[in-house]
């Protein structure tokens, strides 16, 4: 039988206190980490390189050839650190897992932090979700107190020691070596790469850093092996993930798949656009990746498949707006939250997002001439690829895109002398304005 | 006046002892000078300053970086309204302009009463339950503005107010201490997922969809299992078998219909 969609990660989310120990174990869970600790660690890293994971955080690079790159004989402790920064705009899929199944997450960071033999790890979550972050501190004390954290694990000889560790309101940590900055107790600004972090990450050691989906997914493919992980997804973006709808769809939320499904059936199962409106455009995999349209709707939703159709899978942040939507308005908005989150390290992003804003606002506002927009491509092109990290990288995209597919929207705007969208149409509480 | 006992000392001390190097612990340590000084004052600066063996310039720059340290006195309650792009668009934009309104409070300004805080937030990652809001860094999901408005009103007539997937909301400093990773006990509080979490799972029970079998054991339920194999290669095989047993029903009734 065919699944379109497989829960894995996702499976525990609908049981009674879901995210206590006792669910988890009651369902297999630590298992895994029993199978980890009998297996050489060398033995894990190549288990998770044949699944073909690739990250989850949006970049998709493998996984275990991440890990692989951690030099074992350099004298430093060895650390893991997972980004739990989820911040990218329309990405939302750490956020409930880590709520509803904290303990994947726990068991994947004992098993992934013994491949790479680090004996310290830190789970960097963002500051502004107290109640996910209490969970993820209950299910470290829970594991410490039964024996899956702490000194000689499950009498293995292997100790590990995971700090929770809450960030304090900045975008830019979710880029690694900013959140490392932050983790040291600095200003969260990215690093010159190289030297890269495998070779000298936090205190100058080798650090892996990985995505929580990514590292939440580590159990399942010891548990079941790197072919199982494999036989789901396509040629080269394997396994199962996280897809979140947001926006315009009839039932937002979760819904957890092989790669490659594609946006028209995940709207299929999502219950359609909401009633009576169609499709306009949407972001793969949040705000950073360009924006498609109703053409891209049967790209399989894989990472080399995405580039293909000009965008890229990032987090596999579906937010889907509709025709009442102004593209214009969007991506303003979306422009501004770069400017407000560039950290300031670098001059093309710094002063480069803050020109974009001005630009955008005119244009919205319908002021200005059809060349505005060649200047606001040419601002783009002299902002893209000039900065330490991909900020700004993201921060071009959706103008570049919404340019490409509706510049005549943006002329449109110039024409009337202002936007032509009621902005109270696109919300979801379009109706009862209108009674009121 | 410092609010800074002997016992905060102590406490930002334990912090930065969780760390291989102290100034790890600088990001939670604020968190916890706020949680006792209802902001970060220069006095709370140079606590961390001193105990980290740092300059007070070199933990203000830190504190100024990131955007949930407040230098001004911030309400009891922190109320946020998500402005990003998806929230906007789903009403965020209108919910804002209506409890500034009301409130009668700008951006980042705080209500007479001194009970609420009002901001516009970035996106915090539940898009699935646009227009958001934030109280003390809980989720209210699907507002209105009808239901802001009463929000607000709630927590300024003192009525206990729960989050819409979480628990009963603490005021801004509790919430502040549980992020310096002093747990306040609500953890158990609230539902694992909220209904938008679980929309996909659902469709995959109600249709019998999910991952394949694998060749290890399936996470299931230990305690539907009947008679639990003594070694772990057993419990693989019955896992399986009873896996493998169950889509084929499956795969046979779809068949049927």
């Amino acid at each position: 039988m065919t699944s379109t969609l497989t829960p894995v990660l996702t499976d525990i989310w609908d049981a009674d206190q879901s995210w206590k120990l006792s669910t988890y174990t009651d369902r297999g869970g630590y298992a895994a980490l029993d199978k980890a600790l009998g297996m050489a660690p060398d033995a894990i890293v190549t288990a998770v390189k044949d699944s073909g994971l690739r990250g989850r955080g949006g970049a998709g690079f493998p996984t275990g050839m991440k890990w692989s790159f951690i030099p074992q004989d350099n004298p430093n402790p060895k650390y893991l650190v997972v980004n739990a920064d989820e911040s990218e705009p329309g990405t939302c899929k750490d956020i409930p897992l880590m709520m509803a199944n904290p303990h994947v997450l726990v068991e994947g960071v004992i098993i992934s932090s013994f491949a790479i033999r680090a004996n310290k790890a830190f789970i960097y979550i963002r500051g502004e979700v107290l109640h996910v972050i209490r969970r993820v501190q209950a299910a470290v004390e829970e594991a410490y107190a039964a024996g899956h954290l702490g000194k000689d694990i499950h009498g293995s000889g292997y100790d590990l020691d995971v700090v929770v560790h809450a960030g304090a309101g900045a975008y830019i940590c979710g880029e690694e070596t900013a959140l490392l900055e932050g983790l040291e107790g600095r200003r969260g600004q990215p690093r010159l790469r190289p030297p890269f972090p495998a070779v000298a990450g936090l205190y100058a050691s080798p650090t892996v850093i990985n995505n929580v989906e990514s590292i939440a997914s580590v159990p399942s493919i010891i548990e079941h092996g790197a072919e199982w992980f494999a036989s789901m997804g396509t040629e080269k973006s394997k396994g199962y993930g996280i897809f979140s709808l947001s926006g315009h769809v009839t039932r937002p939320g979760q819904y957890e798949a092989p790669l490659g499904i594609t946006l028209r059936e995940l709207i299929d199962l999502a219950g359609g656009m909401r009633e009576g409106h169609v499709l306009k455009f949407w972001t793969p995999g949040g705000s950073s990746t360009p924006l498609l349209t109703d053409e891209h709707l049967d790209v399989p939703l894989g990472f080399e498949e995405v580039v293909a159709a000009g965008s890229m899978l990032g987090t596999r942040a579906l937010q889907l707006f509709d025709e009442t939507t102004c593209v214009v308005r969007a991506v303003l908005r979306w422009t501004e939250f770069y400017k407000h989150e560039s950290c300031g390290k670098c001059t093309p992003c710094r002063e480069g997002t803050w020109w974009l804003v001005q630009m955008l606002t005119r244009l919205e506002q319908g002021v200005g001439e059809e060349s505005d927009l060649d200047l606001l491509l040419d601002q783009c092109d002299n902002i893209f690829g000039r900065s330490f990290c991909a900020l700004a990288d993201g921060a071009v995209s959706p103008i570049q895109s919404s340019i490409k597919y509706f510049r005549d929207e943006y002329l449109q705007h110039l024409a009337e002398g202002g936007c032509p969208f009621d902005p109270m149409k696109s919300t979801l509480f379009a109706d009862e304005l209108e009674m009121a | 006046m410092t609010l800074l006992t002997d016992e905060t000392f102590g406490e930002l001390e334990a912090i930065a002892a969780r760390y291989p190097e102290p100034r790890s612990g600088l990001l939670p340590m604020l968190h916890l000078v706020q949680s006792v000084e209802g902001r970060i004052t220069p006095e709370g600066i140079e606590a961390c300053a001193e105990i980290l063996g740092i300059s007070a310039a070199e933990v203000s720059g830190v504190a100024t970086f990131y955007t949930m340290y407040k230098r001004k006195p911030v309400g009891d309650y922190l109320v946020g309204v998500c402005t990003n792009t998806l929230c906007a668009v789903m009403g965020g934009d209108a919910i804002f302009e209506r409890l500034k309104d009301h409130l009668d409070v700008g951006n980042d300004e705080t209500t007479a009463d001194g009970k609420i805080t009002l901001e516009h937030v970035e996106c915090n990652a539940a898009c699935d339950y646009a227009p958001v809001m934030m109280v003390n860094w809980e989720f209210m999901d699907n507002m209105t503005p009808t239901s802001a408005v009463r929000l607000v009103d709630d927590l300024r007539e003192g009525k206990e107010v729960t989050s819409t997937r979480g628990p009963r909301l603490c005021t801004w400093k509790e919430a502040e201490r549980v992020l310096a990773g002093f747990p306040d006990g609500r953890v158990d509080e609230g539902p694992g997922a909220g209904a938008a979490s679980l929309v996909g799972l659902n469709l995959a029970r109600q249709n019998s969809w999910s991952a394949p079998s694998g060749g290890g054991a399936e996470r299931k339920d230990k305690s539907i299992e009947s008679g639990t194999a003594e070694t772990k290669g057993g419990a693989v095989a019955q896992a399986d078998t009873s896996r493998a047993e169950t889509e084929t029903e499956q795969e046979e009734g779809k068949k049927s219909d």
